[in-house]
C-alpha cells in the first residue's frame, strides 16, 4: 500500500494522468475516481444480479399455474430481488456518481476522507457476497420480504444470521459513504463555491447524506432486535413474551420512509443539471428546489406509517399520517414545475441524457400521482399491498431512480472516458428501455385495482392478461440493459470521437467539472480553482 | 415528429398490438370495483375523485411539458431566454394551488376515514384467525340492537378448495383454465348476513396476515397477540359470493389461503346459523356434563 501510494505521489509531480498499476490500484484505492468507478460497476453488476431475479419472478407470473419455481424460492426471489437493487444497486450507483462528481463539482482535489472512502467499498463486495451466499445454504435464501417483517422473518433458515450481518455492513458503509459526502461538501469546497452556487447534484447529495446518518443507525438498531430474538431468546417483536411485532414496522419505517427519499433525491439533482444543459438555460427557481428538496427531507420523517394503514392505528394517527404525506405532494410538485419551466423559452436539444431526464420528468411523475392516490387512506385499504403499490414504487424507482442514474451516465461518461460514445446506440437503448418500461409495469396498475395481492406467485386467471402483457415488457427490459453495457463499455475502451472539457454544446451549465480536461485527469484540483 | 408524439405512438401501437393479442378473459378488469358495502362504494368514490383530480393536474403539467419541448427545440431555431431564472410570484402560486386540491381532497377523505373507523352498534360479531396457511372463523355473538346474543360452538376453518390444491402444485400438468375460480375458492366460506353491520375481528395465529376481499372494501392485517377490527355491511339485494386473499406475505403458501365470503338474506343466515349450533350446542352441553 505504501509502495503504491509512493508511486502515485511520484507520478503526480511528472504527470497527472498517471494513476497506478496493477491490481493494488483497486484494492488500496484511494483516488475518488478510481473508487467512484468501483462503485459504479459494482452497482451495474447488482443490477444484472437483481435484474435476472426479476425475470425469474416474470418468466413465473407469465401465466397462471406453477411452471418453474417452488413457492419459496419465489418469495426468496422477491426478496432478494428488492435487496439487491436497492442496496446493491441505486445506493451503490449513487455513491459512485457521488464519489466521481462532488468533488470536481466543488473543486476540491478529493474525498475528505479517502481511506475511509476505501473501506466503505470494499465492505460491499463482502456483504452481497454473505448475503447472495445464502442461496446455497439450508432453507435457501431470505424469503420474508425485504421489510423482514416478524414474526414471519423469524422463521428464516440458516439464511437469517447471514443477512441481518449483511444488512448491516452495508449500513456501515452507506454511513461512511454520507459522512465522506458531508465532510467534503462542508470543508472542501473551492473558494468563492458558496453553499448556494453549488450545482443541484452535491446539494440533493448533502440533504440525502444526512438522511442516511439519521436513519441508518435505525435499520441497525432494528435487525438488531430481529437478531436477538432469533437467536437470544429476547421477545421485542413477540407477542407471547410481550413484545409487539407492530413497533418493528414503525422502526422499520422510520428507516424505511426516509430511505425512498435517498433513492431518489439524487436523482432530481441530476434531472436539475441535465434539464438546463440541455435547454441551454440556467436552471429555473435554483433556491426554491433547495428548499423543496430540504422540505421532502424533512417530511420524509414524519410520513412513516403510510406505509401501514393496515396495522390498525387509532383514528387520529391514521389522520396524521394521511394528511402529513399528503403535504409532500407540494414540494415535489414545486420541483416538477421548476423543471418544466427551466424548459420554457429554452434551446431543446435531445441527446441520450436530455431523453432520460425527459423520461424521469413524465414518468416519475406518473409515479407521484399514484402515491397521491395511494395516500388517501380509505382508498389505500383497497390499494395496500396489491400489485397497485408495486406499480407504483417501481414507477419512481425505475424510470424514476434507475433513468436519472441512466441520464447521470450517459451525461458524464465523456468526461469520464475522454470520448464520446455512440449517441445513436444510446437513443436506441432509450426508446427500448422507456417503451419496455411503460409495457412492463402500466399494466401492474390494473391488476392491482383488480385485486391482485403483491408477492404471489400463482394467480386467478382472471389476471392472466396483464401478468403476460407485464412480463413480456420485462423481458424487453431486460435485454435492453445489455446495450448499455455495450455503450460503456466501448466508450472505456477508447471507441469514438475526442470529447472537449465542456462536452455539451452548452456554456450555462456552472459545475467545476466542464473547467478540466476530457478525460477528467487522475489528480484534478490540487490548486483550488477560483470561482468568480 | 416530435420526440413525444414519437413516444405517443410507439406505446400507442404496443398497446394495441397488445390488446389484440390477449383479453381472452371476459372477467378481467381494469378498474377498482364499485362493490357491494358503503365502505367499498366510499373508497371507489374517493379513488375516482383522486384519479380525475391526477388526470386534470397532468393534462395541464404534461401538456405545458409537451409544447414546450415542441416548441423550444433548438433544431427548429429556437434562442434560449437566459433571463428567466426566478419568480416569486410563481412559486408562490404553485405552491397554494396545490395546496387548495390537497385541502379539498383531504377532507372527503377524512370524512371517510371517520366512517371506516367506526364499529360500533354491530348487529354480528365474527372472529377471523390467520393460519399458515388458511383461516378460521368464530362466531362470537349477535346483537338485535337491544340485547347482545352470544353464540356459541360455531367455528370452521376454510382453506383452499381441493381442486385448486391440486392444480397449482409445480408441474402438476393441469391447467388452470379448467378450475372454476381457481386459488379463489375454499372449502368452508365465512357466511354472513346482507343489510347488518358485521364486526370482524382480526388476529393471526402464527405470522402477520392480512384479511381483504375487493368487493367489500376493506383490508385489515390479522397480527399475533393484536386483535384488530373492522366492519362490513352489505347492500340488501347484494346476495352472493364474493372473493379475495390474503395479501400480507405469510410464508411458503401465502398466495394459497383465499378468502370467499357467502352473503345471505337475513333469514337465510339465521337459517344457517340455527342449522350450525344444535350440533355445537350439543356437543357443548356434552362437554360441560363430562367435566
Amino acid at each position: 500500500m505504501a509502495h503504491a501510494e509512493a508511486h502515485a505521489h511520484d507520478g503526480h509531480d511528472h504527470d497527472h494522468n498517471h494513476a497506478p498499476a496493477g491490481i493494488g490500484r483497486w484494492l488500496f484505492a484511494t483516488n475518488h475516481k478510481d473508487i467512484g468507478t468501483m462503485y459504479l460497476v459494482f452497482a451495474l453488476i447488482m443490477f444484472f444480479i437483481g435484474g435476472a431475479m426479476a425475470m425469474v419472478i416474470r418468466l413465473e407470473l407469465f401465466k397462471p399455474g406453477l411452471q418453474f419455481v417452488d413457492p419459496s424460492f419465489f418469495n426468496s426471489m422477491t426478496t432478494m430481488h428488492a435487496l439487491v437493487m436497492i442496496f446493491g444497486g441505486v445506493m451503490p450507483a449513487w455513491t459512485g456518481l457521488a464519489n466521481w462528481m462532488i468533488p470536481l463539482q466543488v473543486g476540491a482535489p478529493d474525498m475528505a476522507l479517502p481511506r475511509m472512502n476505501n473501506y466503505s467499498f470494499w465492505l460491499l463486495p463482502f456483504a452481497f457476497t454473505l448475503l447472495l451466499m445464502t442461496f446455497f445454504l439450508p432453507g435457501g435464501a431470505p424469503a420474508g420480504g425485504w421489510t423482514l417483517y416478524p414474526p414471519l422473518v423469524l422463521q428464516a433458515g440458516d439464511s437469517f444470521g447471514f443477512t441481518i450481518f449483511a444488512i448491516h455492513m452495508m449500513g456501515i458503509s452507506s454511513i461512511m459513504g454520507a459522512i465522506n459526502v458531508v465532510v467534503t461538501i462542508m470543508n472542501m469546497r473551492a473558494p468563492g463555491m458558496h453553499l448556494l452556487k453549488m450545482p443541484l447534484f452535491c446539494w440533493t447529495w448533502l440533504i440525502t447524506a444526512y438522511l442516511l446518518i439519521a436513519t441508518m443507525p435505525v435499520l441497525a438498531g432494528a435487525v438488531t432486535m430481529l437478531l436477538t430474538d432469533h437467536y437470544f431468546g429476547t421477545a421485542f417483536f413477540n407477542p407471547a413474551g410481550g413484545g409487539d411485532p407492530v413497533m418493528f414496522q414503525h422502526i422499520f419505517w422510520f428507516f424505511g420512509h426516509p430511505e425512498v427519499y435517498i433513492l431518489i433525491l439524487p436523482a432530481f439533482g441530476i434531472v436539475s443539471e441535465v434539464i438546463p444543459t440541455f435547454s441551454r438555460k440556467p436552471l429555473f427557481g435554483y433556491e426554491s428546489m433547495v428548499y423543496a428538496t430540504g422540505s421532502i427531507a424533512f417530511l420524509s420523517f414524519i410520513v412513516w406509517a403510510h406505509h401501514m394503514f393496515t396495522v390498525g392505528m387509532p383514528l387520529a394517527g391514521q389522520l396524521f399520517f394521511m394528511l402529513s404525506t399528503m403535504l409532500i405532494a407540494v414540494p415535489t410538485g414545486v420541483k416538477v414545475f421548476n423543471w418544466t419551466t427551466t424548459m420554457w423559452r429554452g434551446s431543446i436539444s435531445y441527446e441520450p441524457p436530455m431523453l432520460f431526464a425527459l423520461a424521469f420528468l413524465f414518468l416519475f411523475t406518473i409515479g407521484g400521482f399514484s402515491g397521491l392516490m395511494l395516500a388517501i387512506a380509505p382508498a389505500d385499504f383497497q390499494y395496500h399491498d396489491t400489485y397497485f403499490v408495486v406499480a407504483h414504487f417501481h414507477y419512481v424507482l425505475v424510470p424514476g431512480a434507475v433513468f436519472a442514474i441512466m441520464a447521470g451516465v450517459y451525461y458524464w461518461l465523456p468526461k469520464w472516458t475522454g470520448h464520446m460514445y455512440d449517441l445513436k446506440l444510446a437513443t436506441w437503448h432509450f426508446w427500448l428501455s422507456t417503451i419496455s418500461v411503460n409495457v412492463l409495469f402500466f399494466p401492474m396498475h390494473f391488476l392491482g385495482l383488480a385485486g391482485m395481492p403483491r408477492r404471489i406467485p400463482d394467480y386467478n386467471v382472471q389476471f392472466a392478461d396483464w401478468n403476460m402483457v407485464a412480463s413480456i415488457g420485462g423481458f424487453a427490459f431486460g435485454l435492453s440493459q445489455v446495450m448499455f453495457v455495450w455503450i460503456v463499455l466501448k466508450s472505456v475502451r477508447g471507441g469514438g470521437p475526442k470529447a472537449s472539457a465542456r462536452v455539451w454544446d452548452d456554456t450555462n451549465s456552472e459545475g467545476l467539472e466542464w473547467t478540466v480536461p476530457s478525460p477528467a485527469p487522475f489528480h484534478t484540483f490540487e490548486t483550488p480553482p477560483v470561482i468568480k | 415528429m416530435s420526440i413525444q408524439k414519437k413516444l405517443a405512438a410507439a406505446v400507442g401501437l404496443a398497446g394495441l398490438a397488445i390488446s389484440a393479442a390477449t383479453f381472452g378473459h371476459p372477467e378481467s378488469s381494469l378498474n377498482l370495483p364499485v362493490g357491494v358495502t358503503p365502505i367499498s362504494q366510499q373508497a371507489h368514490y374517493l379513488h375516482m375523485l383522486t384519479l380525475w383530480v391526477c388526470v386534470a393536474i397532468a393534462v395541464v403539467v404534461f401538456g405545458a411539458m409537451i409544447y414546450s419541448m415542441v416548441k423550444f427545440r433548438k433544431s427548429q431555431g429556437a434562442v434560449a431566454d437566459t433571463s428567466i431564472v426566478h419568480s416569486t410570484k410563481a412559486e408562490i402560486i404553485w405552491t397554494i394551488i396545490p395546496v387548495i386540491i390537497l385541502v379539498a381532497l383531504a377532507v372527503p377523505a377524512t370524512k371517510g376515514l371517520v366512517i371506516i373507523e367506526d364499529t360500533r352498534n354491530s348487529g354480528l360479531t365474527v372472529k377471523a384467525t390467520g393460519y399458515q396457511w388458511k383461516w378460521q372463523y368464530e362466531y362470537l355473538s349477535q346483537n338485535d340492537g337491544k340485547t347482545e346474543t352470544p353464540i356459541s360452538g360455531v367455528s370452521y376453518y376454510s382453506a383452499l378448495e381441493e381442486n385448486s390444491n391440486f392444480t397449482r402444485q409445480l408441474g402438476s400438468g393441469l391447467d388452470p383454465n379448467q378450475v372454476e375460480n381457481y386459488l379463489l375458492d375454499v372449502d368452508h366460506p365465512l357466511i354472513i348476513p346482507s343489510g347488518v353491520k358485521v364486526r370482524l375481528l382480526l388476529t393471526g395465529n402464527d405470522v402477520i396476515h392480512a384479511w381483504w376481499v375487493p368487493q367489500l372494501g376493506m383490508k385489515r392485517d390479522a397480527i399475533p397477540g393484536f386483535v384488530n377490527e373492522m366492519w362490513i355491511q352489505v347492500d340488501e339485494g347484494k346476495e352472493g359470493t364474493y372473493r379475495g386473499q390474503c395479501v400480507e406475505l405469510c410464508g411458503r403458501d401465502h398466495g394459497f389461503m383465499p378468502i370467499v365470503v357467502v352473503v345471505k338474506t337475513k333469514q337465510d343466515f339465521a337459517a344457517w346459523l340455527a342449522a350450525q349450533q344444535p350440533a355445537a350446542a350439543t356437543a357443548t352441553a356434552a362437554t360441560t356434563a363430562s367435566l
